[in-house]
């Protein structure tokens, strides 16, 4: 019941401040809602005994990534964003469509609700240590695709490289027959 | 405990593994060779070892490796060999269209190479993990081909709009494979179709169902999620179209095949409907807007949309037939498309962009090698014998008539029809607009080595289709039919 409790606060906390991101108009304040959620996430993991997660939850997303977003903004001139005319103007039929298709959600879940319950038995064994955990069935179950994964992210370098990279001097379109 | 690697599992995905060898290798090249051209040749040979590494590991035992995250079987090499194929193409159109462009670099070859890597295990993937990881490698590499024209405001803009709607579209995507891991307790797909079936159509099973859909149709660029695809393919370097309209587009069907055939097949009964309505709008929305098209890159990209609602057919018929005609439709639109956006390339040259209709102007009095190759594929994208493009179709309208879909394919028909007429357009505008500029049109020899190879498989598969079918056959051999 407790543990009910707490998902339920950490999953309201996590769900308010994404919508505070983003509507948010100072790029400052988003980040800012955007720590409170990876933070709230965070305690969800925690209140699943996923001590791992969390940990690295708080340690890579608010620690690392959330720091460079706030770098990023810092030497990015965003005074002039926060007067800018956004594009929203369809703010109405995205409303209504996001009620309509959160209803239908909601619906669909509660409905089928006991689908997520599963006999005591099928579920994995419980160990010690929750890392552990992780280490085993990621280089085991996942192991593939954890691989792969590292070229994903090889990828994802290579694309910020290339497109950020300054043009050669000069810089005009070749010209030849 | 069951054994998660073993070392052959390493031959299973060998071919990849080269892939993945040879774009590691291009980017150490990039900093060694000062012809950057060079490096397209390298990477055909990336593209020409995996191919022999695929063909050695046709008669592979294992049917799984890893645990059971890939599997290897013909309809995964099937893919396999046709996105190799179209990679290749692709490298000989981009070597002299790069130099045109002033954006030689031998990232573009490296990044290819991994994008077709994660290809590969979209179509071998039997874990939603390697899938959707697949599927990421891909989408990220093509971001950034598209956006790899720099000082081109339009290529930025296609790359940012795809990246921001390929993203929201995996989001959803990944929604509904949390729904369906919540449902059956496994990424496995055959396990998930287990405790489908066990379960019936429930509301939980159906909105995971329609997410899943939801994602996989605007990677395939199905209406109502295709908008991305005009601009996309109108900004991007036009090799990379070629590249995006025939390999990404067939990898995402082969995940499509994998996740509707497999994991949500128990739900056959409530995805055929969705299916049928998306496909029919696909097929007719795609056509009436390639009839206003000005540009030529944004028209085919139009008739890409509708190519990918006439694939749809065979899925909705579901039987053997059916299954034969979406892998074969896949494999003959790769090379008549490719065919066609290799002449687009070739107007590319000196400060002539080359992309509108009227570019097309009298191209028979300039170069009326091209022109006819041309006609060629356009009749063949338009579905008229002896191309392959009729074989194609025919298959498809067998497999919806045999299972008694005869209302879409009244609606498919009727789309034949409207789809002559533009393709027709380009060949008026060829044979008889009289030329809008003076002086031959050369091709480079990459791109007359495509134009020959796809040319000459477009009328082989047109007049001589059996071989192709019994390839089509065996590969479809092992899928579940209804």
């Amino acid at each position: 019941m407790l543990q009910l409790v707490i998902f339920y606060i950490f999953a309201a906390i996590a769900v308010v401040s994404a919508i505070m991101v983003i509507t948010r108009r100072n790029a400052v304040h988003s980040a800012m809602f955007l720590a409170a959620t990876l933070l709230s996430v965070a305690g969800v993991f925690l209140s699943l005994r996923a001590e791992f997660l969390a940990g690295v939850q708080v340690i890579v997303y608010v620690g690392g990534i959330l720091v460079l977003f706030v770098f990023v903004i810092m030497l990015v001139p965003s005074d002039r964003v926060i007067f800018e005319r956004r594009y929203n103007r369809q703010g109405r039929i995205a409303l209504i469509t996001a009620a309509v298709l959160i209803g239908e959600l909601v619906y669909a879940v509660i409905q089928g609700r006991d689908a997520f319950v599963f006999p005591e038995e099928t579920l994995e064994p419980a160990v010690e240590g929750n890392s552990q955990w992780v280490g085993t069935v990621l280089y085991q179950n996942y192991l593939l695709p954890f691989e792969i994964a590292s070229i994903l992210l090889l990828v994802a370098i290579i694309g910020a490289v290339v497109l950020s990279k300054k043009s050669k001097p000069g810089g005009e379109i070749a010209v030849e027959e | 405990m069951e054994q998660f690697f073993q070392p052959q599992d390493l031959r299973a995905i060998a071919p990849e593994l080269a892939l993945t060898v040879f774009g590691l290798g291009l980017l150490v090249l990039d900093l060694i060779v000062p012809d950057k051209r060079k490096l397209g040749y390298w990477a055909l040979a990336g593209v020409a070892s995996a191919a022999i590494l695929l063909f050695l590991n046709r008669n592979l035992d294992a049917a799984t490796a890893y645990g059971g995250q890939v599997v290897v079987d013909p309809f995964a090499d099937y893919f396999k060999l046709m996105f190799l194929l179209a990679t290749g193409l692709t490298v000989g159109l981009s070597m002299r269209y790069l130099d045109v462009e002033g954006e030689q670099h031998g990232e573009y070859y490296a990044l290819l190479l991994f994008a077709v890597m994660g290809m590969m295990f979209m179509a071998g993937g039997a874990d939603m993990v390697t899938l959707y990881i697949g599927l990421e490698t891909m989408a990220i590499a093509t971001y950034v081909l598209v956006g790899f024209l720099r000082r081109r405001p339009r290529s930025n803009e296609a790359s940012i709009k795809y990246f921001l709607l390929g993203a929201f579209s995996s989001g959803v995507l990944l929604y509904g494979m949390s729904l369906l891991y919540g449902i059956s307790g496994s990424t496995n797909l055959v396990e998930i179709a287990d405790a489908l079936s066990r379960r019936g159509a429930d509301p939980v099973s159906l909105i995971a169902m329609i997410t899943v859909s939801a994602g996989m149709f605007f990677k395939i660029g199905a209406v109502p999620f295709h908008q991305w695809t005009p601009d996309a393919y109108e900004g991007a370097p036009t090799s990379v179209t070629a590249f995006m309209s025939v390999a990404v587009k067939a990898a995402s069907f082969a995940m499509l095949l994998r996740i509707f055939l497999i994991g949500i097949g128990p739900l056959r009964e409530q995805w055929v409907p969705v299916l049928a309505a998306v496909a029919v709008t696909t097929i007719t929305l795609g056509n009436i807007a390639a009839l206003r098209q000005t540009n030529v890159k944004r028209l085919l990209a139009y008739s890409s949309i509708s190519h990918a609602g006439f694939v749809l057919l065979g899925l909705i018929a579901g039987n053997r037939t059916g299954m034969v005609a979406v892998v074969l439709y896949l494999f003959i639109y790769t090379f008549m498309n490719l065919g066609a956006w290799g002449v687009v390339v070739a107007l590319r040259r000196g400060n002539v962009i080359g992309e509108n209709v009227e570019d097309l102007n009298g191209l028979y009095s300039r170069n009326p090698v091209a022109a006819v190759a041309m006609l060629i594929f356009m009749l063949s994208l338009a579905g008229i014998p002896p191309t392959a493009g009729f074989i194609a179709k025919y298959h498809l309208f067998a497999a919806v008539i045999e299972t008694g879909h005869v209302n879409v394919a009244v609606v498919a028909a009727l789309n034949v029809a409207i789809g002559l007429y533009y393709y027709m357009r380009l060949v008026v505008a060829m044979f008889m607009a009289e030329p809008s500029e003076a002086g031959s049109v050369g091709f480079s020899r990459g791109v007359t080595s495509v134009l020959v190879i796809t040319l000459a498989l477009t009328i082989l598969i047109g007049v001589y289709p059996d071989w192709f079918i019994n390839l089509a056959q065996d590969a479809t051999a092992t899928l579940p039919v209804f």
